[in-house]
């Protein structure tokens, strides 16, 4: 038999809050909308206690109590905001500042820094203490390739070494020395050197750990922020997108660049609070590399076309061939960094005009480990699989070489990786038009007939399905730079200029038929997708849509 | 007891009624009549004093409104500030820390600033670039105000800005560091980014 549920009721600040046994006052705080500040608490690590600063009052207590560290019990009042509380978080910050420098300036932090917050909200005081203050060591040193530590802004709260020890289990960091000579470190010779180092500058509620990629980019005040979906590999780990959003005014910051930094966004279901760092910092290629324009081979070299050209020779090739009943002899290769949108749609079309020759490229494998990273480097395999889509390139490239093709569409991937360098030559040589649709230089634009930009995922809206099946949006953080589109709006255009109709413009749209015409997608939609994302329908779930659970 | 915004926008409403004219401000032609009187005064006064001048009279008796730029020059309140310079650390290199709190500040959005680490901990950063437009400046002093490092200030009683060009009003680091060292035919050197050595270097040079 089940045991039965037992609760605790509590009273916050006057309200009544019902909580699970277990519960610590802090978050019976926060249910109770009574939130407490905190700076060494972090829901994803273990509780050390030692900031002082969630201080509350909880009656027959006979001293302050942190909320982080006492266990929420029957009948406790808790009192978050009397004088004694708010006296008492003002004299904790006022020791937290004691060494504390005057950094705020040059702090790279500044402007997000729970310092600089808690003063505002709690401090306020007129400084009492007019010691001397004690320098620590540490200022602008490196602890690691991606990461800088100042000793003298660190408030010990221990959030860092703690996620070494707990989460990444490599314990680099540590805190050495005593007292106000404490001082935290790395163990000489063993640098903060893992995969997710990164994250140690995300816990840190102060600009004692500073990003070495961010450093002096960008202030933190002319920041805009997207939720998106990090395209680096098949976990799909939710993340922020920061970009310049002054860049119109203040061309001069990161040489114009548009993306400053990724942060991990907070999922339950898939990454929690954090990311890795080859995903944190493999942003670069927004900004870098991109295909800006429609280019169309002219004798060895290439012309700037328009997209109204590259559509009607793409047009007129597909329906010389419909006319000529030779669509065997077009062929397409897709690839699984495309959204659910984009591969629904090529899917459509291209099944459309009776082309059977689509397949998808298989994603670059790479390094993995049982947290999050994993060895499928591209956010939607399970997307192409769940739409049925043959992963056979082999066979497509293959009829290339062997010149029973004379279109061959080429999305995304690298024919040369793909085929070697000399099948690639072969292959571009075989073909009548050699199509490449992409956002990036790669190595196929040298062979393909012609180039179309394409947006790259931060530039458009759509969704990935991760390898549990998870189903999560991506939304535009930034314009597509130059005539670059997404890849389903191009296939769309070539569709109104071969007479197929279709009834949606917007990538919302694009998803709610795939819901309505992929098996696998049955009773998805934008709005149920929401922050988190949702789980594909299982196979024999109410095909009404309704067995698809939006929490799981 | 009202309050302030009940008073503000009583005060308004004020300022927005119009008053009712009088029998006299009615008929209008003695309104003609008055505006007529001011301007042919001014007229007749500018005319005579302008001759007077001419033949060596009445000199210090200013002839019109209008003044005489450069030849006169108005006093002004002695708070004025307008031309910026930055200041310099002792070695010749920027004080500013590059904390873009002016660039922030600026209502004009004129300032702008590409920060550098800086070798020296203690300092760890500072304005690799450093560009103010004047053409676009509004004089109004927030940088100033705002600067943590006292490192950008505005000269006092400085009424010679003027340029031939756009150009012309743009002021980069090396200017801001050392001003009057362009001549005004120069072109700016707009957004040059300089390291810790070309600062010192620069402050020998003079
Ligand atoms: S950690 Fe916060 S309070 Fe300290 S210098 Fe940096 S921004 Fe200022
Ligand atoms: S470096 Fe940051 S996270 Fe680590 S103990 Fe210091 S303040 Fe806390
Ligand atoms: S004086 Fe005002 S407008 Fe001019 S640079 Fe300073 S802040 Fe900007
Ligand atoms: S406010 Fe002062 S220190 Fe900061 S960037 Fe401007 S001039 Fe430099």
């Amino acid at each position: 038999m089940a045991e039965p549920v037992k609760t605790v009721t509590l009273t916050v600040d006057g309200k009544s809050v019902t909580v699970p046994p277990g519960t610590t006052v802090l978050q019976a705080c926060e249910q109770a909308d009574s939130p407490v500040p905190f700076y060494c608490y972090h829901p994803g690590l273990s509780i050390a206690g030692n900031c002082r600063i969630c201080l509350v009052e909880i009656e027959k207590a006979p001293k302050l109590q942190i909320a982080c560290y006492t266990q929420a019990a029957e009948g406790m009042v808790v009192r978050t905001a009397s004088d004694n509380v708010l006296q008492g978080r003002q004299d904790v910050l006022e020791f937290l500042l004691v060494n504390h420098p005057l950094d705020c300036p040059v702090c790279d932090q500044a402007g997000e820094c729970w310092l600089q917050d808690y003063y505002m909200a709690y401090g306020l005081y007129n400084q009492k203490f007019d010691e001397q203050k004690v320098k620590k060591s540490a200022k602008a040193v490196s602890i690691g390739p991606t990461v800088m530590l100042d000793m003298e802004r660190c408030i010990l709260c221990s959030r860092c070494v703690r996620f070494c020890d707990e989460i990444t289990k490599t314990g680099e960091l540590g805190i050495f020395n005593r007292g106000d000579h404490s001082e935290l470190g790395i163990h000489p010779g063993k640098p903060l050197d893992n995969p997710y180092a990164g994250n140690v500058v995300d816990v840190c509620p102060v600009g004692a750990l500073t990003d070495k990629d961010f450093r002096f980019k960008c202030r933190v005040w002319y920041l805009g922020s997207t939720s998106s979906v990090c395209p680096g590999c098949s976990k799909g780990c939710n993340i922020e997108i920061h970009d310049n959003r002054e860049r119109g005014q203040r061309p001069h910051i990161a040489q114009g660049r548009r993306i400053m930094r990724l942060k991990p966004r907070y999922n339950p279901d898939v990454n929690q609070w954090w990311m890795c760092d080859e995903g944190r910092y493999g942003y670069k290629f927004i900004d870098e590399n991109r295909l800006t324009q429609v280019q169309l081979r002219d004798g060895s070299g290439y012309r700037a076309g328009s997209w109204d050209e590259a559509l009607g020779l793409l047009t007129q090739t597909l329906r010389r061939l419909k006319d000529a009943q030779q669509l065997d002899r077009a062929g397409v290769v897709l690839s699984t960094h495309l959204t659910n949108e984009d591969l629904y749609v090529a899917k459509r079309v291209f099944g459309g005009f009776g082309i059977r020759s689509l397949a998808v490229q298989p994603a670059r494998q790479g390094s993995q480990d049982d947290f999050l990273r994993r060895a499928d480097k591209s956010p939607n395999t399970r997307g192409a699989q769940a739409m049925g889509l043959s992963f056979d390139v082999k066979a497509v490239l293959e009829r290339a070489a062997r010149k029973e093709l004379s279109l061959l569409w080429v999305f995304g991937g690298d024919l040369v990786e793909l085929a070697g360098e000399a099948q690639a030559k072969t292959i571009a040589d075989s073909v009548d038009l050699l199509v490449f649709q992409g956002s990036n230089v790669n190595r196929t634009c040298q062979l393909a007939h012609m180039i179309l930009p394409s947006a790259v995922y931060a530039e458009k809206d759509g969704t990935f399905t991760n390898e549990a099946g998870r189903v999560q949006r991506i939304r535009q953080a930034v314009q597509p730079l130059g005539e670059a589109k997404p890849e389903w709006r191009v296939l769309l255009d070539v569709a109104d200029r071969t007479g197929f109709l279709w009834e949606f413009r917007d990538a919302q749209g694009v998803f709610g038929s795939l819901a309505s015409h992929e098996a696998a997608f049955k009773g998805l939609s934008y709005d149920v997708l929401g922050d988190q994302g949702a789980m594909l329908p299982q196979k024999g779930s109410d095909p009404s849509g309704k067995g698809s659970d939006p929490n799981r | 007891m009202a309050t302030l915004s009940d008073q503000l926008l009583h005060r308004i409403r004020e300022a927005h009624r119009r008053r009712t004219l009088s029998w006299w401000e009615r008929i209008y032609l003695p309104a003609i009549a008055q505006g007529l009187w001011v301007t042919s005064v001014h007229f007749w006064r500018n005319l005579f004093l302008h001759l007077a001048h001419r033949v060596g009279l009445f000199r210090r008796i200013p002839a019109a409104v209008t003044v005489q730029y450069p030849d006169e020059q108005r006093p002004t309140a002695p708070r004025l500030r307008t031309r910026h310079r930055l200041m310099q650390r002792e070695d010749g290199t920027p004080r500013c820390v590059g904390c873009m709190l002016c660039e922030t500040v600026c209502p004009a959005k004129c300032i702008y600033i590409v920060p550098g680490e800086h070798p020296d901990p203690s300092v760890e950063k500072y304005a690799r670039s450093f560009d103010l437009d004047l053409g676009k400046c509004v004089y109004c002093g927030y940088c100033v105000e705002v600067c943590p490092e006292d490192a950008i200030r505005m000269d006092t009683q400085r009424h010679d800005i003027a340029a031939f060009s756009r150009d012309g009003m743009w002021l980069d680091i090396i200017e801001l560091l050392h001003p009057g060292s362009r001549k005004h035919t120069d072109p700016p050197k707009k957004f040059i980014q300089l390291e810790l050595e070309d600062f010192r270097r620069l402050k020998q040079s003079g």
